[in-house]
């Protein structure tokens, strides 16, 4: 089915189904411990071994000897695998640094080794007995401030230029200039990368892994050992988490393969979680210096945001300026990104990326700028609000009701009764803030394919390489199908993360919800095509399914009936087409937050929280509202706690397991709130849905920080506000 | 941002570690003492493997083991029940969660030959899909996960956390050590911080277990 224009009137507008809070049809499983997760599937292969990783133990050079004698002579061993065993395996075009083989090291525990061995107590205690000798790079170091200096030298890549930015901000009436940073930040999924590879013959290959992008995982198998696709199976129905870590092949796949290939018996990896850090990949620090020049009465005149991120060389760093072109309006712009190679892990994709750490500092520097106007933060917001793209006022957004958010949340919250003095409000011992922000994150949806299996027994199969990762795509699959053929979601079952199904668009760039449910959609429309066919109506759109029946003129037919010789099947792909680009497709919100900062320690606690969310139709308002309010843990996360300790020396994160990098956890999350605007938008997808899985995260840092700042009357533009940032400088108690 | 002190550059050398023993750093300028890879590799002392009985959701099990394996593997490794998870292997996640003579404990942080006669209750041991204990049956009502992942050691503390506070034993939150516990929200952040969820479900478990905990009542 192609996509050419807005969506009109359609069997998906009924939402008997679709648009209902509905608990998760996976949720059984996964309460009860019955959900399969990649490393522990014993059923899928039989007389698996295990294989535990050897990471390098510098961040940049090579190897000049492996000594793996100890280590294969050690019980149970059956297989050591070296890097220095073979040339640098190929690449996946989205991975930056390769996952193995030759001598260069280009980060820190890289992956170097593997022992295979008959249990995980053999392998793990075999790998410390594997002696490595590495000639180590002299580099330009790991610290991104005491570089940016010479970066800024170096000409940055231009996002955005329209009129002339340093005239009018130079001529604005109120003006700020801040430099604001934000922490490296790990993904601390808790699932760890896990695979078990099966490697048969001369390259037939099939992994049970834990995988946010199916096809990308094949594909990406396929680059790193020269297979063909059709020879490569994957399948990963439930994942633990991804986040963005696991959207692309990474090192427990490549290493359970290997050990297969050596082995000639099944091998499953799990990365070891302090491993996961340096091994795998991380959202990148950035440095970020804003500029906006303003009219007395607050409207933008000026808006300069010049970004800047590590990353390894020909990576992609932290997009951190994404949104900073089309947020807010203003007739001058200069917007500027900077990559500043560096020999770190992997800097890559983490939820939201760009955006996530974009707001954490555009959203405070607004919050600054409303202060200097004197001006209520939202208002502000609401009067630089643009229906169009500042820089090319043709393109306009499809749907845009950023105002609305503003408004409804300050409505909501109370923010007419906030603390209005910065530091003046107390509680005893606590120090009372609220502060708010405003979100964005763009609404990709990308082609995705589903196939739908109408059984003689009335229910129905819905198969897709789709992929659930916590955000309920099982669920709003069934839904769509139950919607489009009349059935009830206990009717439907479905199936995802086999590479053997259909390509779906995957999950990632919060494009997985609206696309696979787009897919489902023209796999339904093509059954009913066919079903109309059967019952002799060429007009599908004639049909009314309800109930398990479908009725054409004055005749009803169960579902059952028309299946009663066997099951009718029905493939289709939703292919998105031009017309789109002729919009911006976005999602936006308004974050809320009121926090209270102990006195005498600096302790801050998020005590309520409020988003109110512009994303299209809302699909199962249950599980969506579930995305937000995990997006908004992590931005507390993000906001108070988060951050990769870079060993500036060495060159690793320092703090690289879940007792280092601290999370949020029960403790710090009080009360949530998240308001869903009742919009659609029809140049989105036929079901007029958009993402939700990203939103959440974007602006909320930087809300909780405005109420800190609301609160202490201390600005801090470093991430993460740890108490040390503020202890010196809060009142007397 | 103030600036940070000078980066000391690291000179083009040789150094001899594996990351595994990174903690025994081996390189001659760091000034830690040197350990020898042999003392490393020493053989073990007496017997490497066991046999151990537990009692596992109410039924015997022996089991043949290497000293080495955690509970947790037991489980997970051994006797194939998976629904436990393996979210860190150091007890700093609390995906492990099991209860072992009804206390909850990080299963990971506790090898298996240490559980002689020990009755073990896990996930699989509460409920399943066609007949789900109320805790689970809350989760999945108030969509109290999203992942999944950390969910079983999540319900498995969320019922310990309401047995603990009927039992009587305090937490770092309890203000008033003589007077009756109660289940507040309070209590229940307190007692369930072990337990990370990365997808933030928080507030959602949060529900569950009140709901669960007013049922009770």
């Amino acid at each position: 089915m192609d996509f050419n224009q807005p969506a009109t009137e359609n069997p998906a507008d009924r939402q008997r189904v679709l648009g209902k809070s509905t608990p998760r049809i996976d949720g059984p499983l996964k309460t009860t411990g019955t959900a399969p997760y990649a490393y522990e599937r014993h059923d899928v292969a039989e007389g698996q071994l295990v294989g535990y990783p050897l990471g390098s133990a510098i961040a940049k050079g090579r190897i000049v000897s492996m000594d793996t004698s100890e280590a294969e002579a050690a019980p149970g061993v059956q297989a050591v695998i070296r890097t220095t065993d073979m040339d640098v395996l190929g690449k996946f075009q989205m991975n930056v640094v390769p996952l193995f083989g030759g001598p260069e090291i280009l980060h820190y525990h890289q992956a170097i080794a593997l022992v295979v061995a008959d249990s995980f107590e053999e392998a793990r205690a075999a790998t410390a007995l594997i002696r490595v000798e590495y000639d180590e790079d002299e580099t330009d170091g790991f610290d991104l401030a005491a570089r940016r200096e010479a970066a800024l030298e170096q000409e940055g890549e231009i996002e955005q230029e329209v009129g002339d930015f340093e005239t009018a901000f130079a001529e604005a009436a109120v003006t700020l200039d801040e430099t604001y940073t934000t922490p490296a930040e790990s993904h601390a999924m808790m699932e760890p990368h896990a695979t078990i590879a099966l490697w048969e013959g001369e390259g037939n290959l099939s992994v049970w892994t834990s995988n946010q992008m199916v096809a990308w995982n094949v594909q990406g198998l396929c680059d790193v050992f020269g297979l063909n696709k059709e020879n490569v199976h994957v399948d990963s129905p439930f994942i633990g988490g991804g986040f963005g870590v696991k959207l692309f092949v990474r090192a427990d796949a490549v290493l359970a393969a290997l050990g297969s290939r050596e082995t000639g018996r099944p091998v499953k990896v799990a990365l070891p979680r302090p491993m996961i850090a340096n091994n795998t990949t991380h959202r990148a620090e950035t440095i970020q210096r804003i500029r906006i020049g303003a009219n007395e009465d607050g409207t933008i005149t000026a808006i300069g945001h010049d970004g800047m991120s590590e990353t390894q060389p020909g990576g992609r760093g932290e997009n951190c300026t994404a949104q900073t072109p089309v947020f807010y309006a203003g007739p001058n712009r200069l917007i500027v990104n900077r990559l500043v190679d560096m020999y770190l892990p992997e800097a890559n994709a983490m939820r939201a990326p760009g955006e996530a750490s974009g707001l954490m500092a555009l959203e405070i520097a607004m919050d600054e700028m409303a202060e200097k106007l004197g001006m209520d933060p939202v208002e502000f917001r609401a009067i630089n609000d643009t229906q169009v793209d500042p820089g090319d006022p043709e393109k306009a957004f499809s749907e845009r009701h950023f105002v609305e958010c503003l408004r409804q949340g300050a409505e909501r919250f109370g923010w007419a009764d906030r603390n209005q003095e910065p530091g003046s409000r107390r509680e005893g011992m606590w120090l009372i803030g609220h502060g708010m922000a405003g979100g964005y994150r763009g609404a990709p949806s990308t082609t995705s394919a589903a196939r739908v299996r109408l059984q003689p027994d009335g229910t129905a199969i819905v198969e897709t390489d789709m992929t659930d990762i916590g955000t309920g795509s099982y669920t709003i699959i069934a839904q769509t199908a139950a919607e489009m053929l009349g059935l009830g979601v206990d009717k439907v079952e479905v199936r995802l993360g086999d590479s053997s199904f259909p390509v779906s668009a995957g999950s990632g760039g919060q494009w997985g919800a609206s696309s696979s449910t787009a897919g489902t959609y023209a796999a339904c429309v093509k059954l009913r095509e066919e079903i109309a066919r059967r019952l002799g109506n060429d007009d599908a759109s004639a049909l009314e399914f309800a109930d398990g029946k479908v009725t054409t003129g004055d005749r009803t037919v169960p579902l059952t009936e028309i299946a009663s010789d066997g099951e009718i099947v029905a493939e289709d792909t939703i292919n998105f087409g031009d017309f789109r680009e002729k919009f911006i497709l976005a999602t936006f919100a308004a974050h809320f937050v009121e926090v209270a900062v102990h006195v005498g320690t600096g302790e801050t606690r998020v005590r309520r929280m409020l988003a109110v969310c512009d994303a299209g139709r809302i699909l199962n308002p249950l599980s969506a509202r579930s995305q937000v309010i995990g997006g908004m843990v992590m931005g507390i996360g993000a906001a108070l706690m988060e951050e990769l300790a870079v060993d500036t020396g060495r060159g690793f994160f320092a703090n690289h397991d879940l007792a280092g990098y601290e999370v949020p956890v029960h403790a710090d999350i009080h009360e949530q709130e998240v308001v869903f605007l009742d919009t659609e938008d029809a140049t989105s997808t036929p079901l007029k849905a958009k993402g939700v899985g990203e939103l959440g995260l974007c602006g909320i840092a930087a809300a909780v920080a405005n109420a800190h700042y609301n609160a202490t009357g201390v600005r801090i533009r470093d991430y993460p506000l740890t108490l040390d940032k503020v202890l010196d400088r809060l009142p007397t108690i | 941002m103030s600036p940070r002190n000078p980066t000391w550059r690291v000179k083009r050398r040789t150094v001899l570690m594996g990351s595994a023993a990174a903690a025994l750093a081996t390189a001659s300028n760091t000034g830690f003492p040197r350990m020898s890879h042999a003392q490393e590799a020493a053989a073990p002392v007496g017997e490497t493997r066991m046999t151990v009985s537990l009692v596992v959701n109410g039924e015997p099990r022996e089991l043949e083991l290497d000293n080495r394996t955690t509970l947790l593997d037991a489980l997970r490794e051994h006797i194939r029940l998976t629904g436990t998870k393996k979210g860190c292997d150091h007890g700093q996640c609390g995906a492990c969660t099991v209860t072992v003579n009804g206390r909850r404990i990080n299963s990971c942080l506790s090898l298996a030959v240490m559980h002689e006669g020990d009755e073990i209750e896990t996930i699989e041991g509460i409920g399943t899909p066609e007949s789900m204990d109320p805790m689970q049956a809350a989760f999945v009502e108030h969509d109290g996960y999203q992942c999944g992942y950390c969910t079983p050691g999540q319900i498995c503390s969320a019922r310990a956390v309401l047995a603990e506070i009927e039992a009587g034993i305090p937490s770092h939150v309890t203000a008033d050590l003589m007077a009756p516990m109660q289940v507040t929200e309070d209590e229940i952040r307190e007692r369930m911080s072990g337990n990370i969820c990365r997808c933030g479900a928080y507030s959602n478990m949060m529900a569950a277990i009140l709901q669960v905990h007013g049922g009770q009542a």
